[in-house]
């Protein structure tokens, strides 16, 4: 296969711990490839490796087929977007933007800062200051200082995390948008699943340094392979080793088909979601099981006795043996 | 409430009257009046100092201070930017590098400044090293001349540029070096595109702690010059004794003191915040 950026068996360890555990992925031209994973996971050391701030212990990275592993970052055609932005606060827009093509081939430079500043639609802030912008603005700003350098790869770092909820969906879907039109490979590292799942064309998992599970999103919250990758992708509810979404579980007031996927179980309480309504049970066992339901759906009162079930087409099963850290929905 | 301020406030200004602004008062009035035949003021009142102060001869030493204290500062920045760059950027120990670098404060000026002159000398430790090792037959003339009053000046005032560039330093978020060489910049473009800019309040206060002592250094071009190498400090000096005409040490001090404050507010200006 024909790819831009390829990990193989990357390590990174320090003395005290190691960051990054024999991660191998390849990301294909044009990719939108995401990152996910609780902070500490590694996600960001691969990022940094990926970007040559930090040197693999062990293992290959190889852009278009090179291997960049030792290079210097001014040596890599790749660019960072980084958490903070990192603009430079001496420099006006303009000169952020111009600051990388200093040093490229071409006079076209004013042409391409033009054009980028379009694309991000900063066109009339030339001449502001970083500490003049707010901070969808910054934002703009540093992935236009990235993009106009065309790089193989754009490594962006938790980009969207510094913005206020609002206007995080919005810039998630004005970054698609650009990564469409300018049709970079975009390697993004997020800890937000729903950015994660919503954005990217692949994403992989990380859990302790290891790349648990790669796939398009579907594959990944449909059908994944490890506990954690599902506990990470959306809410799961365990019955002995069993996880069903609480979306894929039904309730009901009588006990239906299968014995062996029908539980009784007693109302805790409902939440009143907007959308939809989560409604806690408690199984037999103790157990605690959530269920979604739609708003337009039956209501039940708290102490109900109630049935739950699913299809088994809804159960996520997993080869791995059940570790006891494993988080619960 | 105020009252209470008022009390509390009393010590500094009764300080501020009595230490600095009477003094200055004394000085001001002194630099109107005649001198007297065995020093100390006599009537009438006169402008003549001040108009003795664009006789080419003190231009002449006003110009001198200022290069030789441009210099040395130029020269403190140069040397002292790598050292804050290296405490700054060390993984470990920086108390102790910066206590090295304000070791020598634990010392008398004077007496450092007399080291040097034991080191510089013909028969010093210098020359006489140079001439066992055969490099020389005759001592070089490393004393007395404005080679050793720069030489001392900046000695005695690197630790002043030092430590404001380390705090400047210190504070540079580190990202944005990543991010510059991220961008392509190698490491010496990082330090002129980057660094060096964003550390100019460092940079400002460090040049302004070290040209300003220097401008009206005395003890230094005394002792290190030889009294060839003479500095406004050493011309102020020279009336109050040796001259015995006080009034012109007095306009001079009040000159070299009215440069130094539109200098400061020049500077000021240029900046606004960010001043020490």
């Amino acid at each position: 296969m024909q790819c831009v950026l390829e990990l193989r068996d990357v390590s990174k360890h320090y003395p005290s711990h190691h960051a990054v555990n024999n991660v191998s992925l390849s990301l294909a031209p044009g990719e939108f490839f995401s990152l996910l994973g609780p902070s500490g996971c590694g996600k960001t050391t691969t990022l940094r490796l990926v970007a040559g701030f930090e040197e693999p212990t062990n293992g290959d990275i190889r852009l278009n087929g090179t291997n960049i592993g030792s290079l210097k970052p001014y040596h890599r055609n790749v660019s960072t977007v980084f958490q903070n932005y990192a603009l430079f606060p001496h420099l006006t827009v303009q000169e952020n933007i111009e600051f990388g093509l200093r040093r490229r081939p071409g006079n076209h430079t004013a042409a391409r800062v033009r054009d980028v500043l379009e694309l991000v639609q900063l066109t009339g802030k030339e001449s502001r200051r970083p500490g003049q912008l707010s901070g969808g603005e910054r934002q703009r700003v540093a992935l236009a200082r990235s993009l106009v350098l065309e790089p193989d790869v754009l490594l962006l770092d938790e980009p969207l995390s510094a913005l206020d909820p609002n206007l995080r969906k919005q810039v998630r879907s004005e970054l698609k948008a650009i990564q469409r039109r300018v049709g970079i490979t975009f390697l993004f590292v997020t800890h937000d699943q729903e950015e994660a799942l919503s954005l990217s064309d692949r994403l992989g998992v990380m859990n302790q340094g290891r790349l648990e599970q790669t796939g398009t999103p579907q594959e990944l919250y449909l059908r994944p392979r490890t506990r954690f990758v599902a506990s990470f992708l959306g809410a799961v509810n365990w019955i002995g080793d069993i996880g069903v979404r609480p979306e894929a579980m039904r309730i009901a007031r009588q006990p239906s088909g299968n014995s062996h996927r029908c539980h009784p179980a007693t109302i805790v309480q409902s939440t009143f979601l907007g959308n939809c309504v989560h409604v806690d049970t408690r199984l037999a066992d103790g157990a605690s099981v959530v269920v979604e339901v739609s708003r337009l759906g039956e209501s039940f009162a708290p102490g109900e006795s109630v049935h739950i079930s699913w299809e088994p087409a809804d159960e996520l099963r997993f080869s791995e043996t059940p570790k006891g850290d494993t988080p619960r929905a | 409430m105020t009252r209470l301020r008022a009390w509390f406030l009393a010590p500094t200004w009764a300080m501020q009257v009595a230490l600095f602004l009477a003094p200055l008062t004394i000085i001001l009035g002194y630099s109107f009046l005649t001198r007297g035949v065995y020093g100390g003021i006599t009537s009438p009142w006169t402008a003549e100092s001040y108009q003795r102060l664009i006789d080419p001869i003190y231009l002449g030493i006003l110009w001198r201070s200022f290069w030789i204290a441009g210099l040395s500062t130029a020269l403190c920045l140069l040397l002292g930017f790598p050292l804050a760059l290296f405490i700054s950027r060390a993984e470990s120990h920086k108390n102790f590098y910066l206590g090295l670098v304000m070791l020598p404060f634990w010392t008398s000026f004077l007496v450092r400044t007399y080291a040097w002159m034991f080191l510089l000398r013909d028969t010093g430790l210098a020359n006489t090293a140079l001439q066992r090792l055969g490099l020389i037959h005759t001592p070089l003339p490393l004393l007395y001349n404005d080679g050793a009053v720069i030489l001392g000046l900046v000695y005695g005032y690197l630790p002043f540029t030092v430590l404001p560039l380390y705090a400047t330093l210190e504070r540079l978020d580190r990202t944005l070096l990543e991010a510059a060489a991220d961008l392509g910049a190698r490491p010496w473009a990082t330090l002129t595109r980057v660094t060096i800019p964003l550390s100019a309040p460092g940079i400002r206060a460090g040049a302004i702690l070290v040209f300003i002592p220097c401008l009206g250094a005395y003890l230094t071009p005394d002792l290190l010059g030889g009294g060839k190498s003479v500095m406004i400090g050493n011309l102020i000096q020279n009336q109050f004794t040796n001259s015995r005409d006080w009034p012109f040490g007095s306009a001079v001090s009040l000159a070299l003191m009215a440069i130094v404050m539109i200098l400061l507010f020049t500077i000021a200006r240029g900046d606004g915040e960010d001043l020490l």
